[in-house]
């Protein structure tokens, strides 16, 4: 992936080549137990959207974005922002926003303060206003505080509110919701995403949990031990079964479906697949109350889904697709992941190696999906 | 009368004294603090045991050494008689060189506890947002550490006050130049003049009293609202 094969892409996107050892430095204050750890990484990421950097704890996604952010230094790091190289330049001249994993708000100044020290040293007058920034995180009510009467939740949203007022050219969140307790998770979800649907930069997300990911966002880099495993959009990399993603417990597809219509007798809403499918390729779920054509992202976990040969006429499961296995994989002695393509999407089913044995299931084969939850993500 | 004139001008030159010296030690002993708070080079507790030296050495050791510095034959004299004309040694500049010296670990001290208890990751924090070195000292560091600064101005003042045997030794007993409060009380007493030595002492016991209750109200009062 030499950076001169992207030129053509180069205008709207990030890229990024990144060399870094690590001796028994600390790197924002924890001192890191390896002494080798060594950081090697080079990534192309769009321009736009959510980009997610996930891999499991230690494998270097935070010192990633402390690069991206000039906050380490480096062996080499060249990084090219829609355009303009960036990576030489010290960390308040790179036009970044980022959000720490422990919020990191100055204890001297209200809420208003901090936003304001943010404001006032703003990279350019294009971003958001105050307002409206207080207006997508919802900190109307805490201006006067001082952060140590806010909520682990209500710090990282000032704490977010704050990047975004130096109109930052992308902004960097590493792990925002790791110190937050769950019930407040969901809020500060729902706020990341009314700030991705109304500010037009770039940003980077990095965390260890599927979950929050598959929720916001629109590209996967996935890292382990300071390296590239494999990165492309979001929807491709949940359904590859090389991919340790979907090798876990909790592993599950994202479906891009539009609303089709409502159905008020039994309060449900029919979401189609893709265009051209029949009404073969939709999907029942509880009463939106978006309009037709409305786009929703939903997400369906493969220990969810179980496979008929024929189209089962009595059962209690409302959702059943037909579908083209494309791939199988055994995940151990006892467990099959079953690949199939349903409208030009995949549906990834988890069943036990008897039953793929005793139904013949091979690639090629057309197969009815059993989906028995679809969780809806926006 | 006479006698009253000369006590007030040496109440006047200690606090001009101190009022230079506490200055003069917040703007060099705050980077010197800094460092000594960050640095993790071994050369670090070398520097902090000299800082730390005129807390346990007797003042007339120090005045001896800054009285032979201070002579035209050595650098420091001659570097200073070369660039003002004037000598070092029985001047207000000397003593203020010897206050500095003399009132280091009370400034230093107190900022460099201070500073190791500052969260360097704000620093980072501020650094994203296109802060500066200056910007990030001024609207970070200082609020952030305000205590210690009060801690240390009060401290160097106070100590610069009750100064007495560096000066005996390198600034004399010249009224108006060098004749500090602490060395006029000395003169008070060599003349048996009691009385006088009284306003003095208990005037100097007073101030240090108050200033000291002032310092501690204030970081207790601080700490309690934290």
């Amino acid at each position: 992936m030499g950076v001169a094969v992207m030129n053509g892409t180069l205008e709207k996107s990030i890229q990024l080549a990144i060399k870094h050892s690590l001796g028994e430095v600390t790197s924002g204050g924890e001192a890191k137990s390896s002494a080798n750890f060594s950081l090697s990484l080079k990534a192309q990421l769009p321009g736009k959207g959510i980009t997610a950097i996930y891999g499991p704890s230690g494998c270097g996604k935070t010192t990633l974005l402390r690069c991206i952010a000039g906050l380490e230094e480096v062996e080499h790091c060249q990084l090219n922002m829609s355009g303009d190289e960036i990576g030489s330049l010290p960390a308040k001249q790179r036009q970044l926003g980022y959000v720490f994993q422990e919020n990191r708000l100055f204890p001297h100044l209200s809420v208003e303060g901090n936003l304001d020290f943010a404001y006032k040293r703003r990279f350019s007058d294009n971003g958001p206003s105050k307002q409206q920034v207080i207006d997508w995180l919802d900190i109307d009510a805490l201006l006067e505080r001082k952060p140590d009467q806010l909520s682990g939740g209500q710090k990282q949203r000032v704490a977010i509110a704050r990047a975004l007022l130096t109109a930052p050219r992308c902004l960097l969140l590493d792990e925002p919701l790791a110190g937050v307790d769950s019930q407040a998770r969901n809020p500060i979800l729902r706020h990341l995403e009314t700030v991705a649907e109304n500010l037009n930069i770039p940003m980077v997300y990095v965390s260890h949990n599927l979950d929050e990911i598959t929720r916001l966002a629109d590209h996967l880099i996935i890292m382990d031990q300071g390296r590239l495993v494999a990165d492309g959009p979001l929807l491709d990399m949940l359904s590859r079964l090389d991919l340790d993603v979907t090798r876990q417990e909790s592993a599950a597809v994202v479906l891009n479906t539009q609303i089709m219509g409502h159905d008020d007798r039994y309060s449900l809403t029919q979401l189609s697949l893709g265009l051209q499918s029949g009404d073969d390729a939709q999907l029942s779920v509880g009463r939106l109350s978006g309009e037709p054509g409305n786009a929703v992202r939903v997400r369906i976990p493969c220990r969810d889904v179980s496979i008929a040969l024929e189209r089962p006429s009595l059962s209690s499961i409302l959702n059943i697709l037909p579908g083209v296995i494309t791939e199988i994989e055994l995940i151990d002695g006892a467990r099959a992941m079953i690949k199939t393509e349903v409208a030009r999407q995949f549906i990834l089913a988890r069943i036990t190696r008897k039953s793929m044995e005793h139904l013949q299931l091979e690639t090629g084969k057309q197969v009815y999906l059993q989906i028995k939850t679809v969780a809806l993500l926006s | 009368m006479n006698l009253l004139a000369s006590d007030i001008a040496a109440l006047w030159l200690t606090l001009q004294l101190a009022a230079v010296t506490t200055t003069i030690l917040l703007i060099v002993g705050a980077p010197l603090a800094w460092w000594l708070a960050r640095s993790e080079s071994r050369f670090a507790s070398v520097v902090e045991a000299t800082v730390a030296l005129p807390l346990i050495l007797p003042p007339t050791v120090i005045g001896f050494y800054l009285l032979i510095a201070f002579s035209p034959d050595n650098f420091l004299g001659s570097g200073w008689s070369a660039l003002t004309g004037h000598s070092l040694a029985f001047t207000f500049s000397g003593l203020v060189v010897g206050s500095v010296i003399y009132s280091l670990p009370f400034v230093v001290q107190p900022l460099q506890t201070g500073f190791q208890h500052f969260d360097h990751k704000l620093l980072e924090a501020a650094e994203t947002m296109g802060a500066g070195t200056l910007d990030r000292f001024l609207n970070l560091i200082i609020p952030l550490t305000r205590r210690a600064f009060a801690t240390a101005a009060l401290l160097g003042f106070a100590h610069t006050m009750g100064e007495f045997g560096v000066v005996l030794m390198i600034g004399g007993n010249i009224p108006g130049e060098t004749q500090v409060l602490s060395i006029a009380l000395y003169d008070h007493v060599e003349a048996l003049d009691y009385q006088r030595a009284h306003w003095l002492a208990g005037g100097l016991l007073a101030f240090s009293f108050a200033l000291l209750i002032l310092l501690y109200g204030f970081n207790r009062h601080k700490a309690m609202n934290k």
